[in-house]
């Protein structure tokens, strides 16, 4: 077990390490990095004053070291739009992203999982038909256009939901569903196989000889080991919902990091990009090594290989 | 390991666990192929079936709807955007966006990836651990937050949104390719290639990657679709194909402010995604059914 969660900790640390190397590097090696830190029109004192904090004029490992210790501390630059430092607007964005993905994992837990034990108990049936498709559907759909066509039919059409912004539980409902799609379609496809699989074991048959009721062979002892698969891929899911968040924050005007970056993008706002990238990828990266780890205790197999 | 896969391999195959409709469409995927070859079509002939340019801006054409409604004509079938382009022949000049960027990723992240996969389960060793760490490490990085910064810093263009994809994409090849040698290293036709004297790079190429052939097809078609949506998606955000080249996912940014007027404009380039993935997708399943019923799980 402890060597299992070393190994996956170094991971995720050298994961991290990787990508703020080549981040680093990138900025660096594909002309002056300085330029990207300021707006087109600065002039040339304040080039200078940021090449000499950025230390362009040391060795790289100095400047790497530099880098590091300033996002250790908290300070990703200011941004070039708004002239405040990212840090601040992260503060003030961060808590409305982690609210709409917290909002979608409810979402995705109260649908994917009836879903997936409805198609697996129905199996060939009408139900079974419908959840399948369903599943289909949604790892093709992007998620983005999903949000568009909600906002035409449940804002421009019917007028039942806003479509834009933060406020009430209704703004929640669109971008929650829409985050949450990929996902439900994703565990109701794997919950679906692996509870088929559960209930042709011998345990299963026990169970049933024991006579207990087919609800509880089907909820307690089946689908307890079923969700099993499910946690395993736990961390790809997390990690799923923080990347599509974006795009649905965009179509949404959410005001959270992802759209936070597309402002960054449309506005060639570096150090916004470079701070929402790089904290984004670090939530997904230790999610997942904290999903690994939970997992590891849930499941003998794996604490003891 | 080895015995595992045997005794994989003369299991039956289990009875179909989908429902009949997909079962059907599994059989005899012959909607999705068509679909597929449709795509191909339209991004190899888009010079020869549309009428209009895809580039050239006409105000007074804006936001022409579609034939069937009040004020379309058959002249635009789909409508026209906001700057008065064709809505179809953009589409369809989008097909050939999405299948060159599919098409190069894959082929450079899935080479290099079934490279890497091929060398580490081969030699083994030190140089398996430090690769399948390095792939580890990949594996970790969400794919969409590392291209749009990478395309960022380079600037965006076709190229930069291929190469940032190809990064992050080798990874998962090597992982799976390289569990597949590993398998197939206990054989005996893998013993005998060494005794009669073939290099290294022979047996690699020549004895090892044939039989890799089949999970690396299943992988390559499942894995279609899915690059096609990241790139609709780093377009969508401003960070993939720069405009005004007709992307599918930059259209749907396009049109995203005139959701209430104009529905066609986001409407189209939507549909064209979801049937190409899902085309995609659905043959990929069939296919894994055909080749590889190991991977099923993958």
């Amino acid at each position: 077990m402890q060597r299992y969660i070393v190994r996956r900790v170094g991971e995720a640390v050298l994961a991290l390490f990787a990508l703020s190397i080549i981040i680093f590097l990138m900025v660096r090696l594909t002309g002056d990095p300085a330029l990207l830190m300021l707006p087109p029109d600065a002039g040339a004192d304040a080039l200078e004053d940021i090449q000499r904090s950025m230390g362009l004029d040391k060795p790289l490992v100095v400047q790497y070291g530099l880098f590091i210790r300033d996002y250790a501390q908290g300070s990703f630059g200011d941004s070039l739009r708004s002239k405040t430092p990212v840090s601040d607007l992260i503060k003030e964005r961060l808590p409305n992203s982690l609210k709409l993905v917290g909002a979608a994992a409810v979402i995705v837990l109260l649908i994917s999982i009836p879903l997936g034990v409805l198609s697996a108990v129905y199996k060939g049936t009408w139900i079974d038909t419908l959840a399948t498709g369903f599943a289909v559907l949604g790892q093709a759909v992007p998620v983005f256009w999903l949000g568009i066509l909600m906002i035409q039919l449940f804002t421009v059409k019917l007028g039942w939901l806003p479509s834009s912004g933060m406020g009430g539980l209704d703004h929640y409902v669109m971008p929650a569903f829409a985050l949450g799609f990929f996902t439900v379609a994703a565990i109701q496809r794997l919950l679906r196989s692996s509870l088929l699989e559960a209930m042709d074991s011998e345990y299963i048959k026990l169970a049933r000889i024991k006579g207990l009721s087919e609800f509880k062979v089907v909820w307690k002892h089946a689908l307890r080991n079923s969700l099993i698969s499910v946690i395993t891929l736990g961390g790809i899911y997390i990690a799923i919902l923080i990347t599509l968040g974006i795009l649905v924050e965009v179509v949404f005007a959410w005001p959270g990091m992802g759209r936070l970056m597309f402002q960054g993008i449309v506005f060639r706002d570096f150090p916004v990009v470079q701070a929402v990238v790089l904290i984004s990828a670090a939530i997904v990266i230790f999610s997942s090594l904290v999903v690994d780890i939970a997992y590891a205790y849930l499941d003998p197999r794996i604490r003891l290989q | 390991m080895a015995k595992a896969i045997e005794t994989a391999a003369i299991q039956p195959v289990k009875a179909s666990r989908w429902p009949k409709i997909y079962a059907a469409l599994r059989a005899a995927p012959l909607i999705p192929l068509s679909i597929i070859v449709v795509f191909v079509l339209a991004a190899v002939l888009a010079d020869v079936v549309t009428f209009h340019d895809a580039y050239q801006v006409r105000l007074p054409d804006r936001l022409i709807p579609p034939f069937w409604q009040d004020g379309g004509s058959w002249s635009h079938p789909l409508g026209t955007d906001p700057l008065g382009r064709d809505v179809l022949t953009r589409i369809i000049y989008g097909a050939r966006v999405s299948i060159i960027i599919a098409g190069a990723a894959l082929a450079i992240g899935g080479g290099f990836g079934t490279l890497i996969g091929l060398t580490a389960g081969y030699y083994g060793g030190k140089i398996d651990t430090i690769l399948m760490r390095l792939a580890d490490i990949t594996l970790a990085f969400p794919l969409i937050l590392f291209a749009i910064l990478l395309v960022m810093v380079l600037g965006p263009s076709m190229m930069n949104v291929i190469v940032a994809i190809a990064l992050v994409l080798w990874a998962r090849y090597a992982r799976v390719i390289r569990g597949e040698v590993l398998g197939l290293m206990q054989r005996d036709f893998i013993a005998r290639a060494r005794v009669s004297g073939a290099s290294d790079w022979r047996i690699m190429m020549r004895h090892l990657l044939p039989n890799v052939m089949p999970t690396l097809i299943v992988l390559l078609t499942l894995q279609v679709g899915w690059v096609i949506i990241v790139e609709a998606s780093l377009s969508f955000l401003g960070a993939g194909i720069p405009p005004p080249t007709p992307a599918w996912g930059g259209m749907l940014a396009e049109g995203r402010e005139y959701v209430s007027t104009a529905w066609w404009v986001t409407t189209a380039p939507g549909i064209a995604i979801m049937l190409v993935v899902l085309a995609f997708n659905l043959c990929g399943d069939w296919l894994r059914e055909r080749l590889d019923p190991k991977q099923r799980n993958v």
